[in-house]
């Protein structure tokens, strides 16, 4: 007799009308391909637990984004946000389709040169800039963003030892009616310090102000948002253009657009919630439209649109270690990937799907990670099929911020593995080894022996 | 290990608990486990049973089968757990 598939026996209290913690029935269709990809075989290829990337879903975002910016507004420059996954193979992709590259860092900016970017599309922003990347950055005629007042005169002496002149923009923050407002970085617009720097610069006539830039926060979910912060620089703008004569070259609007994801606490799903990029972009180009630029003086508009443009893009397969019963009663299941590795699991709530077929039948449960720590919580509550010991799951949406933010703790960092446009996988950086952690590490002499 | 006698069964794993007024839902598996416990099957019957009928083995399904009587203890639908109530 031919034996029937088996699985785990669950069983659930039916509560009628009311809706529990665990939310509303999630989507648990088992997703048993990534772009034709088996991920089973992807596991059993390189390993488990495997970040996929799909070069189809991000050159698909890249264009929708273009698209929504680009049919409203004439002059359109996307810049890849670094920070936001630096892995060279997904830089180069957004490379491929035009993007310049924006940093925060000497780091990145070295990764950027290393991609092939020309310096002169290198945009270098952030509040930690060292003296000799100045320098490298100065002689790259890249795109300076200065952050603060030590930056700028650092740079003043730098560009006259050098005999260049540095073009730069300065960073304005702004209160644009969200909160929390985020006034850390760059000059404050509403108490006179952006226009005070701005005239600093133009007086000292030692750098040229080709630019201005906004970055109002992170995970935006208002549009409108945006449209204030548009209208601020573009005002800027127009009085840098009444009192010296001189055009903006670019309006900066940063980077924050929400992806699809579902932060924590949220009440309704990311991709309900989430504005499209048509939303955001009819905010920021009306306002700039209508700020009363000549029609031949429009700024181009520059966006370092990150999370959005990648988050989709990426997925983590892994497999389940073990099932428990908490003492609550509750179903604890531990999978082979934890915080270290998935970082953004502190702040959304990932979207998980089996990567098998199962029946109808769900459990609540707690999704843990692997590490003997007990912030390792992947999901605090999640519905779905029974899973059992080696079972696969793929957390979908974590393109960004986790190929950056992982941390090397207690485990070893998975491999990554593109898949192009051909639905053929590439490896794009290979698991840790032990000698990837303690290559740069070294015992002193006296501590290389000892008895026990 | 012996279910409440007075819990009904459907074919498609509706349980209901007349005593508390609870019902419940449970996969295919879950139902034919009920219905054997009810019979008075022995935890050994039970495992030959399903091991026979199902592609598992012997320790994985042990291991899935205490859990599933853990819960339904937890659920209030054995008489063990009818005594510990009272």
């Amino acid at each position: 007799m031919k034996r029937m598939q088996y699985e785990r026996p669950v069983i659930q209290r039916l509560n009628v009308g009311v809706m529990n913690k665990f939310g509303k029935r999630t989507e648990y269709a088992p997703v048993t391909h990534i772009d034709g990809n088996s991920v089973k075989e992807l596991l059993q290829k390189y390993g488990s637990p495997l970040f996929v990337i799909s070069e189809k879903t991000i050159r698909q975002t890249l264009r929708d984004a273009n698209r929504a910016f680009k049919t409203r507004y004439p002059k359109v420059q996307f810049a890849w946000s670094y920070k936001t996954n630096y892995v060279n193979a997904v830089c180069n992709v957004f490379h491929q389709e035009g993007s310049w590259a924006e940093v925060v860092s000497g780091f990145e900016y070295s990764k950027a040169l290393h991609n092939g970017v020309p310096g002169n599309k290198i945009i270098f922003n952030g509040p930690d800039k060292a003296e000799a990347e100045l320098k490298l950055a100065i002689e790259n005629n890249s795109l300076i963003h200065i952050d603060h007042l030590d930056e700028l005169y650092l740079i003043k002496e730098l560009a006259i030892n050098a005999k260049k002149r540095p073009k730069v923009a300065i960073r304005v923050n702004m209160d644009t009616g969200v909160y929390p407002m985020w006034d850390r970085f760059g000059f404050n617009y509403e108490n006179g310090q952006a226009w005070d720097a701005i005239n600093k610069i133009m007086l000292n006539d030692t750098m040229d102000l080709v630019g201005l830039h906004s970055h109002i926060g992170t995970f935006m979910l208002a549009p409108s948002a945006y449209g204030v912060a548009a209208s601020k620089l573009s005002e800027l703008a127009l009085s840098i253009k009444k009192k010296y004569k001189k055009n903006i070259e670019y309006i900066d609007m940063g980077g924050g657009f929400a992806s699809r994801n579902t932060l924590k606490g949220s009440y309704l799903q990311g991709a309900d919630s989430s504005p499209s990029f048509d939303q955001f972009a009819e905010a920021i180009t009306t306002a700039i439209l209508n700020a009363g630029f000549v029609e031949n003086e429009l700024p181009l508009l520059i966006l370092e649109t990150g999370r959005a443009l990648i988050d989709d893009a990426g997925s983590l397969l892994g497999t389940v270690i073990s099932n428990k019963r908490l003492a609550d009663g509750r179903r604890a299941t531990i999978m082979d990937f934890g915080v270290n590795v998935l970082f953004t699991s502190f702040w959304y709530d990932h979207k998980v799907s089996p990567a098998q077929e199962f029946s109808q039948y769900t459990e609540d449960a707690v999704l843990y990670g692997p590490l003997c720590m007990n912030i390792d919580v992947i999901r605090e509550n999640i519905t779905l099929p029974p899973l059992k010991r080696d079972d696969n799951v793929v957390v979908h949406m974590v393109g960004a911020y986790n190929m950056t933010q992982w941390m090397q703790f207690i485990s070893l960092r998975p491999a990554i593995v593109m898949i192009d446009m051909d639905e053929k996988a590439h490896i794009i950086r290979n698991r840790e080894t032990l000698n990837s952690i303690q290559g740069d590490e070294v015992v002193p002499k006296y501590l290389k022996e000892f008895k026990l | 290990m012996k279910i409440k006698r007075n819990i009904a069964l459907s074919d498609s794993g509706f349980v209901f608990d007349p005593s508390s007024g609870d019902s419940f839902s449970t996969n295919p598996i879950g139902l034919e486990i009920i219905k054997m416990l009810k019979e008075g099957k022995a935890t050994q019957e039970i495992k030959a049973s399903i091991v026979k009928e199902y592609m598992i083995d012997e320790v994985s399904f042990e291991k899935d089968l205490y859990d599933f009587v853990e819960m339904l203890g937890k659920l209030k639908l054995t008489e063990d757990a009818e005594k510990k109530k009272d």
